[in-house]
């Protein structure tokens, strides 16, 4: 196989919480966003990022675009340390890897039309010597577009159209890995259709990566080669997205895929009831994390930290993974 | 009118008009507009439909078709250069609310309606704590500062945010995208409101916490007794959480009926595409998603037949003419010339 286009190994992501008042009270002061998080993003793969609201998923993003401050761990993109990189090298990786945030409407300066705004990327990299007007209609084109859209303003996009502005800002500087946070968030289900295809299509066209962050499992099952799935800063499971859908290993993955609301109304679910007691990132739970929610947690999960699984492409942290046919091969890693 | 109206579900309309309690929330025939540089553009037209007292009822419909606008409306927070340009908005026994004044609006705002905006960012003053803002939200109750704090932090738990306590002194910037939309439901619940308006809230929130936060929203609706109108682009959350629906587009009313009456029998082409488009309805990973092809009309030149013709497969020369709504079963009305073809 050859060498992944990202690469994080053990990542930790710290925040340091409440005032000087409360460190001097001798409160927690700091907590870990992201607690120690490996994984590797192969050259044209989708990888999904999913899990409990506040887990980290944003702060782990914002972190390979050096929007935040890297505790420990490191990151490597194409091969370079992106740890230790300058800023014009940082510059560089933004350029390469470019993140679409979670809110890419409001993203989208008012005051800028869409000619203005597709140009932008060209200027923040001083590549405004080029035919901006040639890249402002290559752009419109490339998703589906028409080029007098180029004089719009963003009150005048529909949601949908405005994330179109938003994925060809993206991929303007001729981007390897795109990173989007909840790029369908807001939109109908045609036109979230509408833009998965056409992430995909620019995928197939353009030999992308892509890191996807979305709560829509609907949205993963359709998309993402392989799925993470993240409770308080750590990675609980992570595998191919269709044997975990099909077997979710990790009682919090089974829990997850349970839950997912269901167009019929008259549908009985079956679901794994999670105690609605979130713990905290402040006050980490003892051995096992996900303990104190657990329907199957044991005295051992109180009292040890699973140890990590992996399984050739597949790894879980449980005691006790679900019942289910990728069980049978798990072997405890050294 | 009252034909395109009517109380929905089934297993309402069976009450004559009389012995009927005002509902809610009435909108009839609403109609608004913005001005644009390019003409006016008609953002809602003849809009009507109600909620009834202690029911939930879902909005769903194309990105752009007019349901902030709505909402907008009802709350009398138009942008500047929109204007409601026909129709009445009733809550309860109240008289048309759009006439009323700013200040009156907002007394109305503070005491009757409560709201979860699109934007949980922009919901929350970033300069001031978490708390200080839940104790501002209670200015009309007589708690001490500290009885206030203490029903902020139980709200809280309800919508389970983790550590209530120590969240109070936090800014919002130090909260998670799902975690201020939990808060800002939690402050839309505290005033205790005759109707709640949600719009999307919960696009940022996992399936566990979803699921949690519609049977709050249900527990806290029947205990309070109050009527929710509900927008979400999530099918699957609209099933599960509302009594009936309305689906828009191009700023009109084209269907509405009990959940389970557009679910199992959708009457307008519109309604049939967009349930078409679901990813929950595949089963098995497809090359390429469902979409509905084409694009909303111009809504500065609206077409003068059917609001949707330009991308109906049913489409004929008669829905060039105005089209009138149709009962397709009692409570269920689709505003389509083509009703009984529609297949589910
Ligand atoms: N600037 C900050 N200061 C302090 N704490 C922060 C900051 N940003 C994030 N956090 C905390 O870090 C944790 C992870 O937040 P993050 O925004 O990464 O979550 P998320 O997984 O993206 O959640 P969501 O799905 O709700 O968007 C949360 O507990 C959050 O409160
Ligand atoms: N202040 C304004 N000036 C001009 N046009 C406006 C204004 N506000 C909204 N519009 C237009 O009115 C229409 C309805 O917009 P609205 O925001 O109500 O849609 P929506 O159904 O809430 O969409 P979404 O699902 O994307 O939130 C759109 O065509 C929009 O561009
Ligand atoms: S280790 Fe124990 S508590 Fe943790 S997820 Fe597995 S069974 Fe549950
Ligand atoms: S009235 Fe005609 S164009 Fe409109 S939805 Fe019905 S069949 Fe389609
Ligand atoms: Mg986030
Ligand atoms: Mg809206």
């Amino acid at each position: 196989m050859s060498a992944p286009l990202l690469s994080v190994k053990d990542l930790r992501v710290v925040f340091s919480v409440g005032g000087t008042l409360s460190r001097l009270r001798g409160h927690v002061t700091a907590i870990e966003g992201v607690a120690g998080v490996s994984f590797d993003i192969a050259k044209g793969e989708t990888f999904a990022l999913v899990g409990e609201s506040g887990s980290g998923k944003t702060t782990l993003a914002r972190t390979l675009n050096g929007l935040q401050k890297v505790a420990s761990g490191s990151i490597h993109f194409d091969g370079k340390d992106a740890t230790s990189m300058g800023r014009a090298e940082m510059k560089e990786l933004r350029r390469r890897a470019p993140m679409m945030f979670q809110d890419p409407v409001g993203s989208l300066s008012p005051r800028l039309d869409v000619r203005a705004l597709l140009a932008e990327p060209f200027r923040i990299h001083g590549m405004s010597d080029r035919d901006l007007d040639a890249e402002v209609r290559r752009l419109l084109t490339l998703v589906g577009l028409p080029v007098d859209f180029a004089s719009r303003y963003p009150h005048q996009l529909s949601g949908g159209q405005a994330r179109r502005v938003g994925v060809a800002r993206a991929v303007a500087l001729d981007p390897q890995l795109i990173i989007a946070d909840e790029p369908t968030a807001g939109l109908d289900v045609s036109v979230q259709g509408e833009v998965l295809n056409l992430l995909n299509d620019l995928r197939d066209r353009l030999g992308l990566s892509m890191l996807i962050i979305t709560h829509n499992l609907h949205v993963v099952r359709q998309i993402a080669d392989r799925t993470a799935v993240m409770y308080l800063g750590r990675f609980v499971e992570m595998g191919e997205t269709e044997a975990i859908f099909r077997s979710p290993a990790h009682p919090y993955t089974a829990a997850l895929l349970s839950a997912n609301p269901e167009p019929d109304p008259d549908r009985v679910h079956d679901r794994i009831k999670l105690p609605p007691e979130v713990p905290s990132v402040m006050a980490r739970p003892s051995g096992c994390e996900f303990h104190t929610r657990c329907p199957f947690a044991q005295d051992l999960c109180r009292r040890n930290a699973p140890p990590l699984r992996v399984n050739g492409g597949h790894q879980l942290t449980c005691h006790f993974p679900m019942n289910t046919p990728a069980q049978a091969g798990l072997e405890q890693a050294q | 009118m009252s034909s395109i109206r009517g109380s929905r579900g089934a297993e309402m309309t069976m009450t004559t008009d009389q012995n009927t309690p005002a509902p809610a929330l009435d909108i009839d025939a609403l109609s608004v507009s913005f001005a644009t540089d390019g003409g006016t553009l008609h953002a809602l037209k003849d809009v009507s439909f109600s909620v009834p007292k202690g029911r939930i009822t879902g909005i769903v419909g194309e990105s752009g078709c007019g349901k902030s606008t709505l909402i907008n409306a009802i709350l009398g927070l138009l942008a500047d250069n929109g204007e409601v340009t026909g129709g009445a908005i009733r809550l309860g026994e109240s008289a048309d609310i759009t006439k009323l004044t700013p200040r009156q609006m907002r007394d109305l705002r503070g005491l009757q309606i409560s709201t979860v905006f699109q934007d949980p960012m922009g919901a929350l003053n970033p300069v001031l704590s978490v708390g200080k803002q839940m104790r501002d939200i209670q200015y009309r109750s007589n708690l001490s500062k500290r009885e206030k704090d203490a029903r902020s932090v139980e709200m809280l738990r309800q919508v389970r945010i983790p550590d209530p306590e120590k969240r109070l002194t936090q800014y919002p910037h130090e909260f998670s995208g799902g975690m201020k939309q939990r808060v800002a439901i939690a402050m839309a619940l505290m005033m205790r409101p005759q109707l709640l308006i949600a719009d999307e809230p919960t696009t940022a929130l996992d399936a566990t916490l979803e699921v949690a936060t519609i049977e709050l929203l249900k527990e806290l609706q029947q205990e309070i007794g109050c009527a929710v109108l509900f927008i979400s682009h999530h099918l699957g959350v609209i099933a599960e959480l509302c009594d009936d629906m309305i689906v828009m587009y191009a700023g009109e009313v084209v269907e509405q009926g009990s959940v389970r009456q557009i679910f199992r029998n959708p009457s307008h082409p519109y309604t049939r595409a967009l349930l078409d488009c679901d990813p929950a309805r595949l089963h098995e990973r497809v090359k390429h998603l469902p979409t509905i092809p084409g694009t909303l009309p111009d809504l500065r030149n609206r077409p003068k037949g059917c609001v949707f013709q330009a991308r109906c497969a049913l489409a004929k020369p008669e829905c060039g003419q105005p089209v009138t709504s149709v009962e397709v079963t009692p409570g269920h009305i689709a505003r389509c010339i083509r009703t009984n073809e529609v297949t589910a």
